[in-house]
């Protein structure tokens, strides 16, 4: 088991430093707490996803607009992301976040593969406007733990929590 | 003179509720906060300003008269994670960070135990994972002590205590010896959450195979079939027959009734015949009548 993590570890480490658009993102070797072994392309697939996360999370939150968050997130991650972007569109509210890296690494993969933890250590910027007047522009450095699960075709971000 | 006064009125107000830390600049905010306790941010100044405390858990606005405090019932801010505390008013625009951390208290677990129906007397065959939360629906990701429980009828209860990782734990059980509905359950403190796991016999064991004339046919039977538990194995599992004489061969699939498993075959002098049932065979014998 050990043995398949370093293995895990090694090949993300491989695609560390990747770079998306706006961020850096590095991978850290799998720290697994589970008794599954987590196949290389699954690693990738959830890493992936997560990433693609982010993206629909930051249009979401700039345009105010919950349905973004459909493909990517589910339960209570999409429920209180959702209740965010209604309170901020009450409040006149909007706002523009920016990640500019990603430290991420696998923490766990339960035994059944009906989910997949991982930890951010994300470095991001965010703007708060008021209306369109820009109140506050502020980097952030925050751990995130992540609890993904599987659909059809991708893996939704079911927990979102920063530390 | 009057913020100064403002605060000890909310100190006294609300009594054990976090008070904010002192910090330099035009207003003070608790370093960090239970979710969905009730809390104060502290102003400076005079005149009108507006505070915002903006996170991706949650985005509240308010109005706030500078030199007073603003005051967060219980529930208000109730989603874990980290926020800017944002106060606009006559002077520059300042910030400060709030963190707001799960509730102490696990109030629910999300369990996954799996698989729902497995042969009896595997090991390590059943797992469970668990997710801690508290009320507000926050992972909660201090360590804590999370206790499985796997129990029976007629079998010795298992336990694990296993301590949570980032607000996951997880364990692997044994299956039974014995058929029957078991009850897995996770329980941190006085949480509980129950799966049942349906065991069912395993795979023939001991298969014994009889033969007897039976006019010119050869009726074979098995010995009431059971796995290697001595659970009876369900009517309906397949036992096939081989016969095989010269360079013929005959095979027969029957499912097993009331316990049993016969069939009547064709009686060639010198056949082998055997029984299997899956991959499990069973014994062979040699037919010599006529």
């Amino acid at each position: 088991m050990v043995k398949a993590a370093f293995i895990v570890g090694a090949m993300l480490s491989a695609v560390s430093a990747l770079a998306t658009a706006q961020a850096t993102v590095r991978v850290e070797p799998a720290h697994l707490n589970g008794s599954r072994e987590l196949a290389p392309q699954t690693a990738q697939a959830a890493i992936r996803d997560y990433l693609d996360a982010w993206r629909s999370m930051r249009a979401a939150f700039a345009q105010n607009r919950p349905d973004l968050l459909t493909a990517d997130f589910i339960g209570t991650a999409r429920d209180k992301l959702t209740d965010a972007i209604h309170e901020q569109a009450a409040a006149g509210v909007h706002t523009a976040y920016r990640d500019r890296a990603h430290d991420l690494q696998i923490v766990f993969y339960s035994p059944e593969g009906l989910s997949i933890e991982l930890t951010d250590s994300v470095d991001y910027d965010v703007q708060v406007f008021d209306r369109d007047t820009l109140v506050s522009t502020q980097p952030v450095h925050a751990r995130y733990i992540v609890v993904l699960t599987p659909a059809e075709v991708r893996w939704q971000v079911r927990v979102m929590q920063s530390q | 003179m009057i913020g100064r006064v403002a605060i000890l009125t909310g100190v006294l107000l609300l009594g054990g509720i976090p008070v904010a830390q002192a910090q330099s600049g035009s207003f003070t905010v608790p370093s960090s906060v239970a979710a969905g306790s009730a809390f104060s941010i502290a102003t400076n100044g005079s005149g009108k300003g507006t505070l915002y405390i903006v996170g991706l858990e949650q985005v509240i606005k308010r109005e706030v008269q500078l030199g007073g405090s603003a005051y967060f019932n219980a529930g208000s801010l109730h989603n874990a994670g980290h926020y800017m505390a944002i106060l606009t008013g006559n002077g520059p625009v300042e910030t400060r960070p709030l963190e707001v951390t799960p509730a102490a208290e696990p109030a629910s677990l999300s369990f996954l135990a799996r698989p729902s129906r497995l042969p009896v007397g595997l090991r390590d065959g059943i797992t469970g994972a668990v997710y801690v939360f508290d009320s507000y629906r926050n992972l909660i990701a201090a360590p804590m002590p999370v206790d499985f429980e796997l129990s029976s009828p007629s079998d010795a209860v298992q336990t694990r205590t296993v301590i949570t990782r980032d607000g996951a734990a997880w364990t692997e059980m044994d299956s039974t010896a014995h058929q029957g509905n078991d009850k897995f359950m996770a329980r941190i403190g006085n949480v509980t959450s129950t799966r049942i796991v349906g065991q069912v016999p395993g795979d023939p064991c001991g298969l014994q195979l009889t033969a007897s004339p039976a006019g010119r046919d050869v009726k074979l039977d098995t010995a009431p079939v059971r796995d290697c538990s001595g659970n009876a194995v369900p009517d309906g599992t397949i036992v096939t027959f081989t016969e095989a004489y010269g360079s013929s061969q005959s095979t027969v699939d029957v499912p097993i009734k009331r316990g049993i498993a016969e069939v009547e075959m064709p009686a060639h002098p010198g056949a082998i015949i055997s029984v299997a049932s899956g991959v499990v065979m069973g014994n062979q014998i040699r037919w010599e009548r006529q």
